[in-house]
């Protein structure tokens, strides 16, 4: 018990370690970082590179989940900025007004389930699922079902570049990690966060704006959503409104859960989740490397987060504890 | 004589506590033995090893002489032992009928056999000779009568041991006498009953022998009716207690200053009709009435958890709108509600947490608290309200209930507020811990607090209120203050039975 409240990130750390370890032993150039044109190319960094849209993603899941409630529509939102930036950019309007407009949108759908969740009092399933089904069809009509082509340099820099020889969407990823942990922690808000999802009736009797904190933890979920579906299509140069943010709701659910942040809010962690991320990105490219098909990928998928989920569990904690001496138990 | 069930030695240690210590404890065949201990003294564990949520470290137990070892709830009802847990455990959203059989409906192959469930819940509700329809909406019922369908559901299995781990916390008056005519039918069909309870004149009233602990280790049993009150007291609190701790009384204050809080004509359909109430600086103010009288929906009106119809609200001379508790935070109001559990705490957040919360809340997110400032207000608190607990980060979950209440008048004070609203402060909590609480309403009486005192106990009333609000039947109905206060008189007002 302890050691777990000490370290909720401790069984998806490992879990990583032991990925890492098994692809070093099938193929040890997987750890092999080379310096090419002075930019850092490698597994390891295409890993960091991929699933900075993911860990984005869980980022705002994070926050959603710990006041007790899940974005399914982040997906469809992802699905959605894309295509406001390829209509923007295509019709010629500034990256600067484009990416104003793609986080707006992000912004707008997150206040659209926070409305719903906090003020209308719908369930938080029911309320996403709205605009998980219907914003990708906003998307598509956003694009007139078509998949279209970016061409613009300095919007494929966000996903693509580097900056002093490291790449740019992993850093901008782990530079809002940061910020967001600080503003969470530094200031009072992560507390109200995790006592909305611990107890909302108590929280509301102790004077906190209870609906007010939901609300605003979809709109940052929104926004997240919003900025992946940036990287998205900046990661591919077009948008595509049927493919685009696919399942990617699973995907950062499971890495909120699998680092540490119960399904049934409360207590959170921002850094388990960006192992969590990790976690699942690794193992995405663990399976393309050992030639698996695409069609069987999920299952070791599930496999890997029933795994960590029971190591998680305090059920099972007390069992392994009968073997290895006296733990905690309630 | 031996016993129905008999426990020895029994032992039970939690992270950083040991609940139990060498516990011996005997219940015989149609006896009615009650469990006493402050809290924390481990009454609830004990009550939970013989249950099997808890399986106990050390020791055995033994029911009608038969070694046992139940280690779930369900194995140690199958063997005969069923319980009512001090809050309701059942769903409200289903029928009476469903909630007594549920887990153990009649039917075969995964049908449910509705009749036979009906049947079955109806002969259970017969036994208690309890009126209710089975197939209404648990939900729908008092919360006595949910106790009552609690208890059809114990019975329901064939039990030789009942345990009531205070089952009348939440009954008025006459309702308690139902249940202890329930408790002594049960006794005459040879049933050995297990009664928890705080008050010590039920204890008086129905119970053959008992049992107290203390810090988790075995105290004494005796037979009731060999120990007098005060000297059971005693060994409850391990120390002598004089007369004079129970009959302190309140002066009335001078109230002519402006009140701190003022309302006129404050009401909402269906909870309340319009009262006008003043509280001033400096005293304690009762709201006394029956259960359902409207108490706590006052309380929750004043507090803008519930809107209000009509009414004006001013604190301190100026008028003001409270459409939220946060206004009423804000505003300097607090308000600690009786349901601590699904109202009060934040259960799986440390101590400190949830002491600074509501302090915190009414700084702002921005303004946070420095570890620092955080810590040594814990430090205060824990020491000044002698809450016992591992240290500040333990989870409150993990503090027994009296040590819970403490933390949330905590929470309260930190806010530092102008007028404290107190919902059945006492409830659910041992006498020393009660004590304490009293002890310390009247310093911050003494501070220049306005406290509104809401209990269901009248002694509690007239002990610590300078002036007593009653209501009855969802309207204020009298007013008694100073010397005229006293048990009889509030017991009249009620009832109702003053006007005649």
């Amino acid at each position: 018990m302890k050691a777990k409240t000490q370290s909720p990130v401790l069984w998806p750390l490992l879990g990583l370690a032991a990925l890492v370890l098994l692809n070093a032993v099938h193929d040890i150039g997987f750890l092999k970082i080379t310096l090419l044109d002075g930019h850092l190319y490698g597994v390891p960094i295409d890993i960091l590179t991929q699933g900075s849209r993911t860990m984005l993603v869980a980022l705002g899941m994070t926050l959603v989940i710990a006041t007790g409630g899940v974005d399914l529509s982040v997906g469809s939102v992802v699905a959605i900025t894309g295509a406001v930036c390829a209509v923007l950019l295509q019709g010629g309007h500034s990256l600067a007004l484009t990416l104003a407009a793609a986080l707006g949108a992000g912004v707008v759908a997150g206040s659209a389930n926070g409305l719903l969740v906090a003020r209308l009092g719908v369930q938080p399933i029911v309320a996403t699922l709205i605009l998980m089904v219907a914003g990708r069809g906003l998307a598509q009509l956003i694009v007139d079902g078509q998949v279209i082509i970016i061409k613009n340099s300095a919007f494929e820099y966000l996903a693509n570049g580097f900056v002093l020889g490291l790449p740019v969407a992993p850093l901008l990823v782990a530079g809002l990690f940061l910020t967001t942990h600080f503003a969470l922690r530094r200031t009072a808000l992560g507390l109200f966060i995790e006592a909305v999802g611990d107890n909302e009736t108590a929280s509301r009797f102790a004077g906190l704006a209870a609906a007010r904190i939901k609300a605003l933890a979809y709109i940052f979920c929104g926004a997240c959503a919003g900025l992946a579906g940036v990287l998205a299509a900046a990661n591919i140069r077009a948008a595509d409104a049927y493919r685009a943010g696919e399942n990617m709701e699973l995907d950062a659910i499971f890495a909120v859960v699998v680092g540490g942040t119960a399904l049934s809010g409360g207590r959170f962690s921002i850094l388990g989740t960006a192992v969590g991320a990790l976690l699942i990105q690794t193992l995405t490219t663990t399976m393309y490397n050992l030639g698996v098909s695409p069609a069987i990928a999920p299952v070791p998928k599930a496999l890997l987060i029933i795994g960590v989920s029971l190591l998680q569990s305090d059920k099972v904690g007390r069992w392994l504890g009968g073997f290895f001496g006296k733990k905690a138990a309630t | 004589m031996p016993g129905l069930l008999e426990l020895r030695g029994i032992g039970k240690t939690f992270p950083g506590v040991v609940a139990l210590a060498g516990v011996d404890f005997t219940v015989r065949a149609g006896e009615i033995h009650a469990l006493l201990g402050e809290n924390g003294a481990g009454k609830s564990t004990l009550i939970k090893v013989l249950t099997g949520v808890h399986p106990a470290d050390a020791g055995e137990i033994r029911l009608a002489g038969q070694l046992i070892r139940p280690a779930a709830p369900k194995e140690a009802e199958r063997l005969g032992i069923s319980t009512v847990y001090q809050e309701v455990n059942l769903v409200p959203s289903l029928s009476v009928a469903e909630n007594i059989t549920l887990g153990r409906q009649p039917g075969a192959l995964g049908f449910l056999n509705w009749r036979a469930i009906r049947r079955r819940a109806r002969a259970a509700l017969a036994r208690l000779e309890v009126e209710c329809d089975v197939d209404a909406e648990l939900g729908s019922l008092s919360v006595a009568m949910q106790q009552m369908v609690a208890i059809a559901r114990a019975l329901d299995t064939s039990a030789r041991l009942l345990v009531l781990d205070e089952p009348t916390a939440s009954l008025d008056e006459k309702e308690v006498a139902e249940l202890f005519g329930i408790m002594r039918k049960l006794r005459g069909e040879g049933m050995g009953i297990v009664f928890v309870t705080h008050f010590l004149n039920q204890v008086y009233a129905v119970s053959d022998r008992l049992t107290v602990l203390r810090n988790g280790q075995l105290v004494g049993e005796y037979a009731t009716a060999d120990l007098s009150r005060l000297a059971l007291v005693g060994k409850m609190l391990g120390r002598e207690v004089s007369e004079a701790d129970f009959t302190s009384h309140v002066a009335a204050p001078a109230a002519t200053t402006q009140p701190v809080l003022a309302v006129r004509g404050l009401g909402r359909r269906g909870a309340i009709a319009p009262v006008d109430l003043a509280l001033h600086a400096g005293e304690v103010a009762g709201l006394g009435g029956l259960l359902g009288s409207g108490r706590t929906e006052t309380a929750r009106l004043l507090f803008g958890i519930d809107a209000c119809d009509c009414g004006d609200v001013s604190v301190k001379g100026a008028p003001v709108r409270i459409a939220s508790p946060r206004d009423a935070v804000r505003l300097g109001l607090a308000f600690c509600s009786e349901n601590r559990k699904a109202e009060g705490i934040l259960p799986n957040l440390s101590v400190r947490e949830n002491l600074i919360v509501a302090l915190q809340g009414k700084r702002g997110m921005l303004r946070a608290l420095s570890a620092a400032e955080q810590a040594q207000l814990c430090g205060h608190y824990i020491k000044a309200l002698r809450i016992k607990t591992a240290d500040a980060e333990t989870p409150i979950r993990n503090l027994s209930g009296g040590n819970q209440q403490k933390v949330l008048l905590a929470r309260w004070l930190a806010t530092q507020p102008a007028v404290i609203i107190l919902d059945e402060p006492t409830r659910g909590i041992d006498i020393g811990a009660k004590q304490e609480i009293e002890q310390l309403i009247a310093k911050l009486r003494a501070d220049g607090l306005a406290v509104l005192f809401i209990s269901s106990e009248i002694d509690e009333v007239v002990r610590n209120c300078s002036r007593v609000l009653v209501l009855r039947e969802r309207r204020l109905t009298g007013e008694i203050a100073g010397a005229d206060i006293n048990s009889e008189k509030l017991m009249h007002l009620m009832a109702g039975t003053h006007e005649s």
